[in-house]
């Protein structure tokens, strides 16, 4: 187990380095010069060229990447072009946001779908199933931007129980909590409904292999059986949705920080890009490519706990 | 009283009838032996004693266990019965253990759900069964994991499964069957042991007329949800009345009849010198060298045109490798491989030219075929070797239907999808796939394992015909030494990735010489001997 672990943070780091080389690279090539868009089309050659040295933007390729890998980590992720304040400081306010609202939303997701998808599993081809195999269907329908509009449509205007959007600070957790409620619910919908169909078929296939009746043919109850047998076998394609879930709640809530007005890591970025933040573009991906590796190798690692037969299998 | 009592046992799935008026009967310290091809029902017989039978499946009759009627039992009180008065062991050991328990919570399973033990007690039990089944727990820790074992060892965790309660009867259905004779051998010996040791009853279910013979005091023969004989078995062997019990015995040892080839000389059809195939293992460590596993280490063999060759061994010796090297499937890393003189490059693989030569049929009639495709394009996918000389038209739709009917179909049946066609019919499908292109030596890859007896004397009969008459080489990989020993002129024998001895299959057979091929004949189940044996103790 160990020398598994050891192998997952090697190539971890491998895959962090890999992913700071293209994310350099391809900024470097799409066009539009920081420099330029910042100063307006009126500007001078001369001028433009000096907030480029300002900006460290002329200097050899190889320099520039070390220089800003460097500073990666030790924190420092440089200036952000347009708001002219570190970009550390910008990611660190709207993490506070999007983390918690990803996490919220997994939770969510996870506890609805578990329980649907081994009810839907036990009762295969009853109308339960039935009934929640086309609510999951539903749920994948519906685009969570016009359910989020629901959302506050019933719970902000008509009932008044949650706000309809903004973001209070973390002063008051239960009022932070009670903002990021209905951003949470919106985004677990569509989650739940595909958790909920994993689950479910993968809990079927387990069921029919030869260990479950061979518990039968112990004596255990059918329950005993789905409980201490059959769970856990389930568990493998679950959890690698749940990784890829994750990855996606953090990055991919934009549309939903939008509706509810949430300073989240989405909109950081999306402004970055309108305004050729690159710098601010760079910092929040190479973020997101980290959460997304990390969390790949925890699933990894819940993956060895899981299944005895991936605990050694260094590559 | 019998300790198991099925009287007019009536099962049906949905609409279709599946078992019609079976009677069996089961004393204690008796074994049973039931016989059957697939879909006789013996399975279902079985899961119906245990009440673990599929969805939408309704009984009726009589299945006394004990005394005890057990049809129509709740299901709670079937849990007491099911691991605590039965134990059950299935058939393939591979499969039938959670992957992510260890052994001994397994077993002490069983233990705790029945006996009401704590997990401490509980493992104990565990570890005393294990000791039964001879896996002692200085070599098998309880805490090992069912992929750290082997099949045979797997296939003893299962029994101790199933005998931890000390069960009064045990039903093992077909458990020796995905084993290698030797390892098969060994679970029967342990079967018996504790049979006399507990006094239980066993109820054992195969369709190998051999162990068969070897093991049961008493048999049933069925067929098609019925039982069509039953009696002791000696007395029941020695005179078979029902003709489709006489059909069976003599396609248990069906001998296809063979003209001895003319082995005329000149160019083996195959020559195979010095060919080694290794492969790498996964690394250990991080920092590790990897290790290599020499999977077949050396070989060299040479087949003649209209020879056929058997190569025998058990699982993972290393023969399916070197068949798959031969095709040039797999690069070799030493050794020279030629097909009809032609060497194969070990990097770039055969030409098209020399592959049509070889062509080969495998294992399982039911993976071996895209289910979306109709048999013609099945049948004709070996001309694209030819290239442009591959017929179209009138004439390759003449080539299809002279293969399909040169494997006795029909040319109509080009037109089918192979769901259509039962395990025998595919297997011929598969043959006349092989033959279209004329090739000179077919591969063989246990063509046959997969097949009820009295079908796989049929297929020997069209292989050994096709041999002689269109001077085919056949090589035969297979772990049934009596069906190498039926259709084979030359037999090879591999352990470890090495050929250990080499002759005429007659002699071979008759005084093998290696230890290797003497132990694998003694484990092989033969009914004529077991029958004799049994009649002489008796006498």
């Amino acid at each position: 187990m160990p020398s598994f672990i050891l192998g997952r943070l090697v190539s971890l780091i491998l895959s962090l380095i890999a992913a700071s080389i293209v994310i350099f690279l391809v900024l470097e090539v799409v066009p539009g010069d920081p420099a330029q868009f910042m100063l307006g089309l009126n500007a001078t050659p001369e001028a433009v060229a000096a907030l480029r040295t300002a900006l460290g933007l002329d200097g050899p390729l190889l320099e520039r990447y070390f220089t800003w890998v460097l500073g990666l980590l030790h924190g420092d992720f440089g200036i952000s072009y347009t708001y002219k304040v570190p970009v550390a400081k910008l990611i660190g306010d709207r993490i506070w946001i999007s983390l918690p609202l990803a996490l919220f939303a997994l939770a969510l997701s996870t506890l609805i779908a578990f329980p649907v998808g081994i009810l839907a599993a036990v009762k295969r081809n009853s109308p339960t199933d039935v009934g929640i195999m086309g609510a999951t269907q539903v749920g994948l329908a519906v685009p969570n931007f016009w359910f989020a509009m629901l959302l506050v449509l019933l719970f902000s205007i008509t009932l008044r129980w949650f706000s309809a959007g903004g973001f209070p600070g973390w002063e008051d957790p239960v009022l932070a909590l009670k903002a990021l409620t209905l951003p949470a619910v919106a985004l677990a919908l569509p989650q739940a409904s595909i958790l909920a169909r994993v689950m479910r078929s993968s809990l079927l296939d387990t069921l029919g292999e030869d260990y479950i009746r061979s518990a039968r043919a112990k004596g255990l109850s059918q329950g005993q059986t789905l409980w201490r047998h059959a769970l856990r076998n389930a568990l493998i394609p679950v959890l690698t949705i749940i990784g890829l879930q994750f990855s996606f709640l953090l990055a991919g809530a934009i549309i939903i920080e939008n509706v509810f007005f949430l300073p989240g890591l989405g909109r950081l970025v999306f402004q970055g890009i309108t305004s050729r933040d690159l710098i601010v573009v760079k910092s929040v991906v190479m973020l997101l490519v980290f959460a997304v590796i990390l969390v790949t190798f925890l699933v990894d690692i819940t993956y060895a706990l899981v299944d005895p037969r991936l605990r050694r299998a260094v590559r | 009283m019998a300790l198991l009592e099925i009287k007019d046992l009536q099962l049906s799935i949905g609409k279709f009838p599946i078992l019609r008026e079976i009677d069996l009967s089961v004393d204690a310290g008796e074994i049973l032996g039931v016989i059957g091809e697939s879909g006789s029902g013996k399975s279902m017989t079985a899961l119906s004693i245990m009440q673990l039978l599929p969805f939408g499946a309704t009984t009726s009759g009589s299945i006394k266990l004990d005394g005890r009627e057990v049809l129509g039992l709740p299901d709670v009180e079937m849990r007491k019965i099911r691991g605590g008065t039965v134990g059950m062991v299935f058939q393939e050991p591979m499969t039938a253990l959670n992957p992510v328990k260890t052994i001994g919570d397994q077993v002490a399973e069983t233990a705790m759900v029945h006996g009401g033990l704590g997990r401490r007690a509980a493992l104990e039990v565990a570890r005393q069964t294990l000791e039964r089944v001879e896996l002692p727990t200085s070599r098998f820790p309880l805490d090992r994991y069912p992929h750290e074992l082997s099949g045979g060892q797997r296939q003893r965790v299962v029994t101790a499964m199933a005998i931890a309660m000390r069960p009064k009867l045990l039903i093992a259905d077909e458990p020796t069957t995905a084993l290698d004779v030797t390892t098969q051998a060994a679970i029967l010996r342990l079967l018996q042991k504790l049979v006399d040791e507990d006094g239980m009853g066993l109820l054992f279910i195969t369709h190998d007329l051999g162990v068969i013979a070897g093991l049961a005091d008493k048999v049933s023969i069925m067929r098609q949800g019925e039982v069509v004989e039953a009696g002791p078995t000696v007395a029941l062997f020695r005179n078979l009345r029902h003709p489709y019990s006489k059909a069976l015995f003599q396609a248990s040892s069906h001998v296809p009849p063979r003209i001895p080839p003319a082995v005329a000389g000149g160019t083996p059809v195959l020559s195979v010198d010095n060919v080694v195939r290794e492969y790498p293992l996964p690394r250990r460590g991080l920092f590790e060298k990897r290790k290599v596993l020499r999977a077949v280490d050396g070989v060299s063999l040479r087949i003649e045109k209209g020879e056929n060759v058997g190569l025998v061994g058990e699982s993972g010796c290393g023969k399916s490798t070197l068949a798959r090297a031969i095709m040039a499937l797999e690069p070799t890393q030493g050794g020279r491989i030629a097909i009809a003189g032609e060497p194969i490059d070990p990097k770039k693989g055969a030409s098209f030219a020399t592959r049509r030569q070889l062509q080969v049929v495998f294992q399982d009639p039911y993976g071996s075929f895209n289910p979306r495709h109709r048999v013609d394009r099945l049948v004709s996918e070996p001309f694209h070797l030819l290239g442009s000389a591959a017929p179209t038209g009138t004439e390759r739709d003449k080539r299809i239907a002279r293969a399909l009917e040169e494997v006795g179909l029909s040319a109509a049946d080009a037109d089918k999808y192979v769901h259509e066609f039962s395990g025998g019919q595919r297997q011929r499908i598969a043959i006349a796939r092989a033959l279209i292109i004329e090739p000179s030596l077919i591969i063989l890859d246990e063509a046959v394992s997969a097949l009820d007896v009295s079908v796989r004397a049929q297929v020997l009969d069209l292989l050994a015909d096709l041999s002689d008459r269109l001077q085919l080489s056949y090589l035969f990989i297979s772990h049934d030494l009596a069906v190498v020993r039926s259709i084979t002129d030359r037999v090879l024998v591999m352990r470890a990735g090495k050929i250990v001895e080499e002759g005429a299959t007659e002699e071979v057979f008759r005084a093998p010489r290696h230890p290797y091929t003497q132990e694998l004949l003694a484990a092989t189940p033969n009914l004529e001997g077991a029958l004799a044996k049994r009649e002489a103790a008796g006498a």
